[in-house]
C-alpha cells in the first residue's frame, strides 16, 4: 500500500502532511499556510528567483543542497528532502549566518525584495564547499535577478563567504524520513502521486490516463500559477529511482528520462563541451536542479535548447507503457507543434545519445538575447562526419526555425562531400535553409533575423571546424566558465 | 557636514533583508476577513464596450463582489494630473490592459479564477499603435514644445560638415521585484488607511478622497518600504491603491490587491519609446555649430507624467554639449497602449542618446575619435547656456572625463582595440567613453518642497518623519544620519518611522533624484527647531550662552561645561519645552517660465562619466560588455556605499534598457513580453569582471544642499550610453567612415541589423 503522508524536514522540525494538494506549490505552503513570508514572490514563473529556496537531499552520507524556486516546485515533491527557507539560517539568538552577514557588510540588498531569494542561492553555494570564480559565482547567482544593486556587491559577498568555513548541516536525521515507497495523497478523482518504481508508474498512468506526469514542474508549474489550469491527478516522477540511470553502454550514452540537467551537465559535457555549454545556459541553476532532459523532450517545445542537439547527435527515446516499450528517432516523435509520437498511456523512459566517433565533428550554438537564462531564439546542433576533409554525413538541427525541432534535409543534401574548407561551396549549401525553414517572426526574434543566423551559424561551425579560431565571443565550459577565444 | 560614522552607516534594513523580517505589504498579518482583489481588463487596444457579462464572475466560487465604474460615486480618475485616466473603464478601451472590473473574494486564487470567466464584447476600433501611426493620423496627448535659438537652417546649410540622421529608442519595463501592490483597511466610519507601495502616498491620498467623495482627512496613506520602483510607483500604483480602497469602502472589509507579475507588466505604463529626427552642422574639429532636432514620444492612450517627460528629454537632448544655435521640437504622440510614465531618468535617457549618438556620427564622418569629438563640444567658458538659456556654472564635465580618459587607459585600450579588429574576422571590438550632466530639481517647480517631522523622547531617543518614501535607495538611511548628525548623537537612537500622510502630509513624490536633498533638508530643519530650543535651556542649565551650545558625541556642551542628550531632553520635558517640531524646505533659487522658455529650473548639475568596452559577433550579434569604468560626482558623500550602489545599479539599468531589455508589441496592440521569460533585465553574467566605480573627489556641491552633497539617483543611467556608443564603435569598425544604423535597444538581431548595414553600403 502506498503511504498517505510526504515527510519532511524544515528547519528543526521533522514535518509530515497528509493534506498535499496536487497542484499546491511549496511557495503557497510556506507564505499561505505557514504565514512564512521571509520567501517572496517576484514573477511566479521561475524566472526571477525571488523565491528561492534550498533542498537538501542526503547524497554519500552528507547533506547536499540544491536551490529551487518554491513558485513552481510542487509541496508534494518534498517528500524525504530538507526544506531551508530564509527563516533558518540566523540562529535562534539572531546571531546572522555568515552568508546574512557577507551581504550586510558588502551592501548587497537596496530595496531588500530579491535578498531572501539570494541569500539562499549563496547558502548553496557556500554549502557545495567549494572556492568559486567569477564564473562560478555567475553560475550560481545567474537565476536570481535584483534590478537595484547591478550585482557588484553581491558578487563580493560570494567571494567573501565562500572563503569563510562551511557550517556543517546534520545528515542524522534523514534516517527519519522513508525511502522508496510509493505515495498517493488524495482520492480517484483528485490526487498528488508519487511512485517509486517503473512499474508503479506505469499501472498509475494507465489507470489514470488523464493525469499529468510532473518532473521538474519547471514547465508545469507555469500552468498552475498563470494559467489557472486545473490539475487534479499529478503524478510526480521525482521519486521514480530507475528513470534517473545514467550509464554509457557500448557507443552510447544512456539517460533515464528523470535525470536533472544538472545531474547530467558532467555527462553531456564529457560528450562535447558545446553540450555542456548549452546546458549550462538553460535556465538557471533553480531551474537546472529540478528540470529534466525527458522533460525538455517530452513536452514537445519547439524552443526546448536539448532536442536539436540531440537529433544532431541522433538519439534515440524509448516510450515505455503498461503494455511494453519502443524505441524511436528523436527527430520521429515530433510530428508537428504540439503533437508528438505518444500514446495515452505511454511516458518517455530513457534517451540514448550517440557518442562521437573519432571522424565526427560536432557544434552546438545557442542565440538569446541574454546571455544565461534566457530562451533561445535559435538554437542548433551540427554533427558532420568527416573523412579527408569531405562531409560524408551531415546532421543539422535547428530550434525556433519550425514548429518542431528539426533537421534541414536540403541543405544536408547539398552539404555531403564537400570540402570543409570550401568557404563558397557552404555559403551555397547554407542558401537551402531557406527552403528547410520557414521561420516565425515573434518577441524573441524575427523570421529574417533567424534565417539568416541560422545560415551564418552553418558557416561559423564550418570556420571552427576548418581551424578558424576567434569565432566566438565566449565559449562558457561546463562550469560556466566563459573563457575568451585565443 | 556628516561626521564619519554617520557616512558609513549601512542601509536601515539590511539585517531586516537578509533574514527576510523587513515586511512589504504583501508580508503583513492580514487581520480576520480580508478579501483579496484582482482587475478584470481587456485585450482590446480600442473600442467600445457592446456588452459586459459578469454574471459567471459574480456566481463563482467565494466571490463576494464585483466592482464596476458604477460603484464609484466620486470621481473616476486616477491621473496625477490631466483628468484622463479611469479607474475603471466606462464604456469604451483605449489600450490592452485597461481595467473594467475588479473581482473582490475570499482568496486571491479564487479572484484570479473567477476574473477569467468574464464575458467582454467590444466592438473594436482601428487602433493607432506606433508613432508611426500617431504621426500619420496627428494623435498627440499634450501640445508639442520647442527650445529655439539662432537660424538653424541656414548655420546647418553654411557648415562645413552636416549630417541628417535618426535613431529608434526603445521603452523599458520597471521590472520592481515587488509587483505593485495595496491594503486598504476600514477605520472609524468613512475614515480609512491604505497601505501602498507608492512614491507618492499623498497622490493616492487624494486619489481615494476623490473617488469615495471624501475629504482627504479621512484617508491615511502609508508606506514603510517599497520592493523597487524606478518610477514606476509614482503616479502608476494610485489605481491598485484605489481599486483595494473601493473594494474596502463597499464591503466594509481589509482588502488587498496584489498584481500578478504578467498582469503588473500589461496594466502598467514604461519608459517612453522615442523616435529621433536630426540634422546638425559641424566644422572640420567635429564642433557643432547648429542642432536641430525633433522627438517623437510614444506616450500611450493618456497623458500621465508624458509633461514633464518630455520635457526633461529636451532639458537633457544637450548632455553635456554646447549647441550655438538650435532648435528642439519635441512631440507627444497618443497611442493606443498603455500610458507611459516616469522612469528613472524622466526623459532625460532617451535625450542624451541622441546627443550621444551625434557625437559618434559625426566622428565616423570626420575619422576621429568620439572621444576628442565629445571633447571639443563639451560646455566651457564663453560656451555656457544650455538650450533652455540657463547658464551653467558648475560645469566639472572635462576634468570628469580627462580624469577617467587617464585612468581608464583609454587611448592605450582604443589603439589595441584598433589592431584587434584589423586581426579579426568574425569578432569586433569598441570603446566609447561618454559624459553626464543631469539637471536636479522637479522641472514643475512647486513639487520641490518636502516636510518633516522630529519628535526627540525623553530618553534622548529620536523619531524621524518625512515625507520621502524608501525604495531601496537608502534615503531613510540618509536621512537618519542627517538627524543624528544635527543632534551629534549615535544613529542607532534615531528610529526611522514608516511615511505616512498622516505625519507629513501634502507631499511631494520621491522622484527627480531629489529625495535627499528636499527630505534631508526639511529634517535638518526640524531638528535645528528643537535644537534652538534645547540650547536656549542648555545654556540656562550650564551658565553659559545658547551661541556656545553644541551637539556632539550624545553630549551638549559649551566652553563651561557640558551634559548628556539623554539629560537634557528630560530636563526639557521637566521644564515644559517641546521636543517636538515640523520642519520644512522649498529649494531656493529655481523659477521656471515655461511659456517663455526662461529661468533656471535646476539648482544644480549632477556629473559623471564612464567608459565601457565590448566584443561583437559579427556573424550573430551578440555582444559581451568587456570593460566598464565609472567616475561619478555626488559632491560630497552622505554615504559613499549607498552612492555607489546607486551609481552602478543605475548603470547595470541603463545597460539593460540600451542592451538586452526589448518590449515587443502585436499588430493589435497586445505586449508580448510580459514576463522575465520573455523581457530580459541584465543578470550577473552579463556585469563585466572589470567593473570600476570611484567617486570624484569633489570640493562639495557649489549649490548649497544637505552637507554639499548631490542627487543620485537617475544620473548614473546615462552612464550607461557608454555600452551603448561603444556597440557602435565595434560595428563601424566594420567598414571606414560609414555610420551605422543602431538602434535601441542593441539586441543580437539589432547588431546584426547595423553590421548587415555596413556590409551593404560597401557592398
Amino acid at each position: 500500500m502506498p503511504k498517505k503522508s510526504i515527510k519532511f524536514f524544515h528547519g528543526t522540525e521533522l514535518v509530515e502532511l497528509s493534506n498535499v494538494g496536487p497542484s499546491e506549490t511549496i511557495l503557497d505552503y510556506l507564505r499561505l499556510r505557514m504565514h512564512l513570508t521571509g520567501t517572496k514572490e517576484g514573477c511566479g514563473e521561475g524566472d526571477c528567483g525571488a523565491c528561492t529556496v534550498a533542498i537538501g537531499q542526503l547524497h554519500e552520507g552528507k547533506v547536499a543542497y540544491q536551490p529551487v524556486n518554491s513558485c513552481i516546485q510542487l509541496l508534494g515533491s518534498l517528500d524525504g528532502k530538507e526544506l531551508v527557507t530564509v527563516e533558518d539560517l540566523a540562529s535562534p539568538s539572531g546571531k546572522l549566518h555568515p552568508v546574512q552577514s557577507a551581504m550586510v557588510e558588502n551592501h548587497g540588498s537596496q530595496c531588500g525584495f530579491c535578498t531572501p531569494g539570494f541569500i539562499m542561492s549563496l547558502f548553496v553555494l557556500q554549502q557545495e564547499g567549494t572556492n568559486p570564480d567569477r564564473n562560478e559565482i555567475n553560475n550560481a547567482l545567474a537565476g536570481n535577478l535584483c534590478r537595484c544593486t547591478g550585482y557588484r556587491p553581491i558578487i563580493d559577498a560570494a567571494k567573501q563567504v565562500c572563503n569563510e568555513p562551511v557550517i556543517e548541516r546534520p545528515a542524522a536525521l534523514f534516517a527519519l524520513l522513508e525511502k522508496n515507497q510509493d505515495t498517493f495523497i488524495g482520492d480517484e478523482t483528485s490526487f498528488f502521486a508519487s511512485p517509486s518504481t517503473q512499474s508503479a508508474l506505469a499501472t498509475l498512468y494507465h489507470e489514470h490516463q488523464d493525469a499529468t506526469l510532473v518532473a521538474g514542474a519547471t514547465d508545469v508549474g507555469l500552468w498552475i500559477t498563470k494559467q489557472l489550469r486545473p490539475l487534479p491527478k499529478v503524478i510526480y516522477l521525482g521519486a521514480v529511482k530507475s528513470l534517473k540511470n545514467i550509464a554509457i553502454e557500448i557507443a552510447d550514452l544512456v539517460m533515464g528520462a528523470g535525470v536533472t540537467y544538472a545531474q547530467a551537465l558532467p555527462h553531456l559535457d564529457a560528450l562535447h563541451p558545446d553540450l555542456g555549454q548549452v546546458v549550462r545556459r538553460i535556465g538557471s541553476k533553480q531551474v537546472r536542479a529540478v528540470g529534466t532532459i525527458g522533460g525538455n523532450i517530452a513536452n514537445g517545445s519547439p524552443i526546448g535548447d536539448m532536442p536539436p542537439m540531440l537529433i544532431a547527435l541522433s538519439s534515440q527515446i524509448e516510450l515505455r507503457s503498461i503494455e511494453g516499450k519502443r524505441s524511436i528517432a528523436l527527430e520521429d516523435f515530433y510530428i508537428e507543434y504540439g503533437k508528438q509520437d505518444l500514446k495515452p498511456n505511454e511516458y518517455l523512459a530513457q534517451i540514448r545519445i550517440s557518442l562521437l566517433q573519432a571522424n565526427q565533428q560536432f557544434r552546438a550554438y545557442k542565440i538569446s538575447k541574454r546571455f544565461d537564462q534566457d530562451i533561445s531564439a535559435i538554437m542548433a546542433g551540427f554533427c558532420f562526419t568527416i573523412e579527408n576533409d569531405a562531409i560524408m554525413n551531415a546532421r543539422c538541427a535547428f530550434g525556433g526555425m519550425a514548429g518542431t525541432p528539426m533537421l534541414a534535409h536540403k541543405t544536408q543534401a547539398a552539404l555531403m562531400g564537400l570540402s570543409i574548407k570550401d568557404e563558397t561551396a557552404w555559403q551555397q549549401a547554407a542558401q537551402l535553409l531557406a527552403q528547410d525553414f520557414t521561420p516565425m517572426d515573434d518577441m524573441r526574434a524575427s523570421a529574417q533575423y533567424r534565417l539568416n543566423t541560422a545560415k551564418a551559424l552553418l558557416l561559423k561551425a564550418r570556420a571552427e571546424i576548418a581551424g578558424e579560431t576567434n569565432t566566438r565571443i565566449l565559449q562558457a565550459d561546463s562550469k560556466g566558465a566563459p573563457t575568451h577565444a585565443q | 557636514m556628516l561626521n564619519e560614522s554617520a557616512k558609513h552607516k549601512t542601509h536601515d534594513s539590511a539585517v531586516h533583508h537578509v533574514k527576510g523580517d523587513a515586511p512589504y505589504i504583501d508580508d503583513m498579518p492580514e487581520p480576520h476577513g480580508t478579501l483579496h482583489v484582482v482587475p478584470g481588463y481587456t485585450n482590446v487596444a480600442a473600442g467600445k464596450i457592446a456588452h459586459l457579462d459578469l454574471e459567471a464572475v459574480r456566481t463563482a466560487p467565494d466571490v463576494v463582489t464585483v466592482l464596476t465604474y458604477a460603484d464609484i460615486v466620486g470621481m473616476n480618475d486616477c491621473s496625477p494630473a490631466m483628468g484622463d485616466d479611469l479607474i475603471l473603464a466606462i464604456d469604451e478601451v483605449f489600450f490592452s490592459g485597461q481595467v473594467i472590473f475588479a473581482v473582490v473574494a475570499k482568496t486571491r486564487d479564487a479572484a484570479r479564477k473567477a476574473a477569467k470567466l468574464v464575458g467582454i464584447e467590444i466592438a473594436t476600433m482601428s487602433p493607432v499603435l506606433t508613432i508611426a501611426d500617431a504621426k500619420k493620423k496627428s494623435k498627440t496627448v499634450l501640445p508639442p514644445y520647442q527650445f529655439k535659438r539662432g537660424d538653424v537652417e541656414s548655420e546647418i546649410a553654411n557648415s562645413p560638415h552636416n549630417l541628417n540622421s535618426e535613431i529608434v529608442v526603445g521603452g523599458q519595463e520597471h521590472f520592481y521585484l515587488e509587483g505593485q501592490i495595496a491594503f486598504a483597511v476600514p477605520l472609524e466610519g468613512t475614515s480609512m488607511k491604505v497601505y501602498s507601495s507608492t512614491q507618492h502616498p499623498s497622490e493616492v491620498q487624494h486619489c481615494i478622497a476623490r473617488m469615495l467623495d471624501l475629504p482627504q482627512a479621512d484617508i491615511i496613506c502609508e508606506v514603510r518600504r517599497m520592493g523597487g520602483a524606478f518610477g514606476g510607483k509614482e503616479s502608476q500604483a494610485t489605481q491598485w491603491a484605489a481599486l483595494a480602497a473601493l473594494a474596502a469602502a463597499k464591503t466594509g472589509k481589509p482588502c488587498k490587491l496584489r498584481l500578478d507579475r504578467d498582469d503588473d507588466m500589461i496594466l502598467t505604463g514604461k519608459r517612453h519609446d522615442f523616435e529621433i529626427e536630426y540634422q546638425a552642422g559641424f566644422n572640420d574639429q567635429g564642433q557643432l555649430t547648429s542642432v536641430k532636432s525633433d522627438l517623437y514620444a510614444r506616450c500611450g492612450c493618456s497623458a500621465d507624467l508624458s509633461l514633464g517627460v518630455n520635457d526633461r528629454a529636451m532639458f537633457h537632448a544637450d548632455n553635456a554639449y554646447f549647441y550655438p544655435s538650435l532648435e528642439i521640437n519635441s512631440y507627444r504622440m497618443k497611442t493606443n497602449t498603455v500610458s507611459n510614465t516616469a522612469f528613472r531618468g524622466f526623459g532625460g535617457p532617451q535625450g542624451t542618446v541622441f546627443a550621444e549618438r551625434m557625437m559618434d556620427e559625426i566622428a565616423c564622418k570626420l575619422g576621429k575619435d568620439p572621444l576628442d569629438v565629445r571633447l571639443t563640444n563639451l560646455y566651457g567658458p564663453d560656451r555656457d547656456i544650455t538650450p533652455y538659456g540657463m547658464q551653467v556654472v558648475d560645469n566639472i564635465a572635462p576634468q570628469i572625463m580627462r580624469e577617467l580618459e587617464t585612468s581608464c587607459d583609454y587611448r592605450k585600450r582604443r589603439t589595441a582595440i584598433t589592431k584587434f579588429n584589423a586581426e579579426n574576422k568574425y569578432l569586433k571590438k569598441g570603446i566609447a567613453l561618454t559624459p553626464v550632466k543631469f539637471g536636479i530639481s522637479f522641472t514643475l517647480i512647486h513639487l520641490n518642497q518636502a516636510g518633516a517631522l522630529v519628535h526627540v523622547y525623553t530618553d534622548g531617543s529620536v523619531q524621524i518623519n518625512h515625507g520621502g518614501t524608501e525604495m531601496g535607495q537608502g534615503l531613510y538611511t540618509k536621512v537618519a544620519s542627517i538627524v543624528a548628525n544635527e543632534f551629534g548623537i549615535d544613529i542607532d537612537v534615531v528610529k526611522i518611522t514608516a511615511t505616512t500622510t498622516d505625519k507629513v502630509p501634502n507631499t511631494a513624490p520621491t522622484a527627480a533624484s531629489a529625495g535627499t536633498d528636499l527630505n534631508g533638508m526639511a529634517a535638518k530643519n526640524a531638528c535645528e527647531t528643537i535644537k534652538k530650543r534645547l540650547a536656549v535651556l542648555a545654556a540656562e542649565q550650564l551658565n553659559c550662552s545658547a551661541g556656545d551650545i553644541r551637539f556632539s558625541q550624545n553630549k551638549v556642551t559649551c566652553p563651561k561645561g557640558e551634559m548628556n542628550f539623554a539629560d537634557l531632553t528630560k530636563k526639557a520635558f521637566l521644564q515644559r519645552v517641546s521636543l517636538s517640531a515640523t520642519g520644512f524646505y522649498a529649494t531656493p533659487k529655481i523659477t521656471w517660465d515655461r511659456e517663455n522658455v526662461e529661468g533656471t529650473p535646476f539648482f544644480y548639475f549632477a556629473y559623471g562619466a564612464s567608459c565601457s568596452e565590448v566584443t561583437i559577433d559579427t556573424l550573430t550579434g551578440e555582444m559581451k560588455v568587456e570593460q566598464v569604468d565609472i567616475l561619478h560626482d555626488v559632491g560630497t558623500s552622505l554615504n559613499p556605499a549607498i552612492d555607489i550602489g546607486q551609481i552602478e545599479g543605475g548603470f547595470v539599468q541603463g545597460m539593460g534598457w540600451l542592451t538586452t531589455e526589448e518590449l515587443v508589441f502585436d499588430d493589435r496592440g497586445q505586449l508580448r513580453t510580459h514576463a522575465p521569460s520573455t523581457y530580459k533585465i541584465p543578470t550577473v553574467s552579463d556585469i563585466p569582471e572589470n567593473f570600476t566605480t570611484k567617486l570624484w573627489e569633489s570640493d562639495g556641491n557649489k549649490a548649497d544642499t544637505i552637507y554639499r552633497s548631490k542627487a543620485v539617483g537617475e544620473p548614473p543611467v546615462m552612464l550607461a550610453l557608454s555600452v551603448f556608443s561603444a556597440i557602435f564603435d565595434a560595428v563601424a569598425s566594420v567598414a571606414p567612415n560609414i555610420v551605422p544604423k543602431l538602434h535601441a535597444p542593441a539586441t543580437p538581431e539589432s547588431i546584426m541589423k547595423a553590421v548587415a548595414s555596413m556590409k551593404s553600403a560597401t557592398a
